[in-house]
């Protein structure tokens, strides 16, 4: 059994009255991939949010590798080794694609030579010196999971990455999550097929709390799932 | 002068300076708090509207009163047409972007304040108010038949100051009326809490906005011209009521109307209380040094609402 | 060797061939201009690289400023020292306003910079009987010297000007080009983006502000060294205003987009002064002009449109 690398005890996020999230505990071995499914409004933007450090806990800790990291600030947990991308893509619009994977690989300790092989990897190498902004959306969000691979990251949490790709780029997305070794996966997603095939591991998340969580066969059977959201998603 | 008399002679004339800035801060926190617009050159239609205010009433000429009334309605009316003007050709254009709008209304500044000086020239012009009798007022002490009042030598004010107080203060509740009652005012307020949502219901907010724009420059316009009488029309007389209003629409709140009265009055008693008592540079090194301080750490201001 | 450090070196040796070839007049211009130049470079640090718009640097310009010419003029230090004092006071200044000013961002950043800025001129105004408050004072030739060397001399003035200019060009060049300005770069352009790759967004944005404080310190002690003053009205909001100007005219985040600016503009202000009174009208209408029409500056849209490469 593989060594836990991330988990959470009682993580909870209340707004103003509303509970986003409620006492969530949550163990990800690591070298799995485990995706984040759940209706629209479940908490998992949030949920992550407060992995990653962006969204300040109301209560409860998580611990990454070991250590709790719950009082860090979102740079020092990036810095530990994990990679974060944005709900709605966030690049740096106005710099060139070449220097937005080399910006992600700097601060991980990685050199001219990883910046090459990322931008190779997930297909950019022939837009390497276009300005980011000027990429087409599904460029841009594939521009993003650059960046996160570039840092190399032993947790890369990924938040509804394929959500605005083309076929044939959902397609590649899967071969390469799939395709990566030593990376930890988090992978919020509304698409079934992605979840399905990519997912070692399914966490199901209604109205900010864990409903269920199994392999993805167990989770396609199972009833509460289905009546609180397998309906009505895209399979 | 005792001690008790000397007080209330600064908590009057403070009283004085806390109307004005009431009203000239007003303008700034109606444009910031629809419009989202640091206007830096906003101390400027202030010293337009006494500039008016003065060739209104030397062009009339006639018995000091009328003139008075005409500038009072002259001047924030063209002041109010000039801002709009502005918004429209200049703060629309650059889309109401934060930095550049800073940048649009520092160079507005400078054309406004220059422009002045080459037409109105360097020196300071009084205008006469309409009536100025001066009050003598009393004040109590304790003899001996119990409390008594007496007439202090130099404890007075005059009737237009009072004026002044009483004008600013209808000014004020007129603004508070329209913004609560009308149905102007809900579109104003509308237009505040969502534009984009305001549009998608037929809200012409580009109008708004230049209404918005010319209604706070008004304002300001408005306070400076019951001001003028008291001070002098002078090309540069925009620097201090700039700096203040932003001051006292940070403590107050961007954006928070109840906020920004009681911050006006705290900041135009306060000065007028510490420059009597302490030198005016201190007094103001230290309400300075507050603003930035309750930026800093409170940035919501005394009243106003927290960012979410 | 590459294309921005030979731009760069070719500026500077051309500014140093300019003094033999202009007249008086106009080659002491162009040592204030430099100087200037110098201020408005520690500037586009904050505002042109980090995205900071600070309205506050005249506090900067005038720590360095003071920190110079009130060591000379009251504890009696000679010109190295003084130089020292004021490096030290303006990264101080720099350091603690910042560590204050970075807690907001945006506009309040812009008000928060701007307050701190006044309060350092009011109590420059205050403390009268050291500083002689707007009025200033001179700093008398005899002091104004470097290893023997007379800076109130033509010659001696320019070229110190130049050393400075050129020390801070070719520091700020290479700056740019090295990870921590890049960095600035990326915080400039998308600050969540880049604390999500795990910069520590805000002690970079202090560093930033420290550096460019202390530039525009170094340039306020030589401007009082060079020129002999000292004044109050250093301290004050215009002289907020004229980096900003500079910058925004010659193209904020390049390295050349100050001296640009500070050239343009002062010539335009001095030929416009000759005219009439009220000539910040047209640093006035400038402003709005360039925020209209030209954001990115002189050289910022040369380097969009025609050469990429420009640093």
């Amino acid at each position: 059994m593989a060594a836990v690398i991330l988990k959470t005890r009682g993580l909870t996020k209340t707004y103003a009255g509303v509970q986003a999230n409620t006492d969530i505990d949550f163990d990800l071995p690591e070298g799995q991939i485990r995706a984040l499914i759940g209706p629209n409004g479940a908490g998992k933007t949030t949920f992550v949010g407060m992995l990653c450090g962006r969204i300040p806990v109301t209560r409860g800790k998580v611990i990454f590798d070991g250590r709790d990291i719950s009082a860090l600030p979102a740079h020092k947990r990036i810095a530990l080794g994990i990679a974060y991308t944005f709900q709605i893509t966030s690049v740096f619009a106005g710099l060139s694609v070449h220097e937005n994977i080399a910006l992600a690989a700097r601060r991980a300790g990685g050199n001219a030579a990883r910046v090459t092989e990322t931008l190779e990897r997930v297909g950019l190498a022939d837009r390497a010196g276009q300005t980011a902004g000027d990429l087409s959306y599904g460029h841009q969000r594939i521009l993003e999971i650059g960046m996160g691979l570039a840092q190399s990251p032993r947790l890369f949490i990924l938040d509804e990455p394929t959500q605005g790709l083309a076929e044939s780029e959902v397609a590649a997305f899967k071969t390469l999550i799939t395709g990566l070794k030593n990376t930890t996966i988090l992978l919020i997603e509304h698409n079934m097929s992605v979840v399905m095939e990519t997912a070692d591991y399914i966490t199901v998340l209604d109205q900010g709390m864990t409903l269920a969580e199994g392999t993805p066969d167990a989770i396609r059977a199972n009833r509460a799932v289905r009546a609180a959201y397998l309906g009505t998603a895209d399979a | 002068m005792d001690f008790g008399p000397h007080l209330m002679l600064a908590m009057l004339e403070g009283a004085v300076t806390a109307a004005i800035l009431a009203l000239t801060a007003m303008g700034l926190s109606v444009v910031f708090g629809v419009m989202r617009v640091v206007n830096v050159a906003h101390g400027e239609f202030y010293m337009l509207g006494a500039v008016i205010a003065w060739f209104v009433a030397s062009t009339l000429g006639t018995h000091p009163a009328v003139g008075f009334v005409a500038a009072l309605v002259i001047a924030p009316l063209l002041v109010g047409a000039l801002a709009a003007l502005i918004d429209i050709t200049v703060l629309q254009r650059i889309g109401y972007d934060p930095e550049r709008t800073i940048v649009a209304t520092i160079g507005l500044l400078y054309i406004l304040q220059q422009g002045t000086l080459m037409t109105f020239g360097p020196d300071a012009r009084p205008v006469a108010p309409p009536f100025n009798t001066r009050l003598a007022l009393p004040f109590a002490e304790w003899g001996e038949n119990g409390l008594a009042l007496y007439w202090p030598w130099g404890l007075s004010i005059t009737s237009y100051k009072l004026f002044v107080i009483a004008a600013a203060a209808v000014i004020l509740i007129a603004l508070w009326l329209f913004m609560t009652r009308t149905r102007a005012g809900l579109i104003m307020r509308a237009t505040q809490q969502d534009s984009a949502m305001a549009r998608a219901f037929g809200i012409p907010v580009a109008k708004v906005y230049a209404l918005v724009f010319g209604l706070g420059a008004a304002l300001a316009a408005m306070g400076a011209v019951l001001v003028v009488p008291i001070q002098q029309a002078h090309y540069l007389m925009g620097g201090d009521p700039l700096l203040l209003s932003f001051i006292v629409v940070i403590i107050g709140g961007l954006g928070s109307l109840p906020g920004t009265v009681i911050a006006a009055l705290l900041i135009g008693m306060s000065d007028g209380v510490i420059s009597v008592f302490f030198s005016p540079t201190l007094a103001k090194i230290l309400a300075t040094l507050a603003v930035a301080m309750v930026l800093v750490f409170r940035p919501q201001g005394l009243l106003g609402k927290k960012p979410q | 060797m590459n294309r921005p450090l030979a731009l760069h070196l070719l500026v500077i040796a051309a500014l140093a061939a300019a003094f033999f070839v202009l007249p008086d007049y106009h080659s002491g211009n162009l040592a204030r201009i430099m100087v200037l130049a110098v201020y408005a470079m520690g500037y586009n640090l904050a505002f042109g690289y980090t995205g900071l718009l600070s309205l506050g640097h005249a506090l900067f310009f005038a720590a360095g400023m003071y920190g110079l010419a009130l060591s000379m003029q009251h504890l009696s230090l000679t010109a190295i020292p003084a130089l020292m004092v004021a490096l030290i006071a303006s990264a101080l200044v720099a350091g603690i306003t910042g560590a204050l000013a970075l807690r907001t961002r945006g506009v309040a950043f812009m008000i928060v910079t701007l307050m701190f800025a006044q309060a350092g001129y009011l109590t420059a105004l205050y403390f009268v009987q050291y500083t002689r408050g707007d009025e200033g004072f001179v700093l008398p030739q005899a002091v104004r010297q470097i290893a023997g060397v007379d800076l109130s001399s033509a010659m001696g003035r320019y070229f110190a000007a130049l050393i400075l200019f050129s020390v801070t060009l070719l520091i700020i060049g290479a700056l740019v080009r090295a990870p921590f300005g890049r960095t600035l770069i990326a915080i400039r352009e998308n600050e969540a983006r880049a604390t999500m790759l795990g910069y520590d967004v805000q002690r970079r944005k202090w560093l930033a502000l420290v550096a460019s404080g202390t530039i525009s310190g170094m340039a306020g002690a030589a401007y009082a060294l060079l020129f002999g003053y000292a004044g109050a009205s250093f301290a004050a909001v215009p002289y907020s205003i004229f980096p900003l100007l500079y910058v925004l005219l010659g193209g904020a985040g390049t390295t050349l987009g100050p001296l640009v600016g500070a050239v343009f503009m002062f010539y335009l202000i001095d030929l416009s002064s000759g005219v009439t009174d009220a000539y910040m009208l047209v640093a006035g209408v400038v402003l709005v002009l360039l925020t209209l029409f030209l954001p990115q500056g002189l050289l910022g849209t040369l380097r969009k449109r025609w050469v990429p490469w420009l640093p």
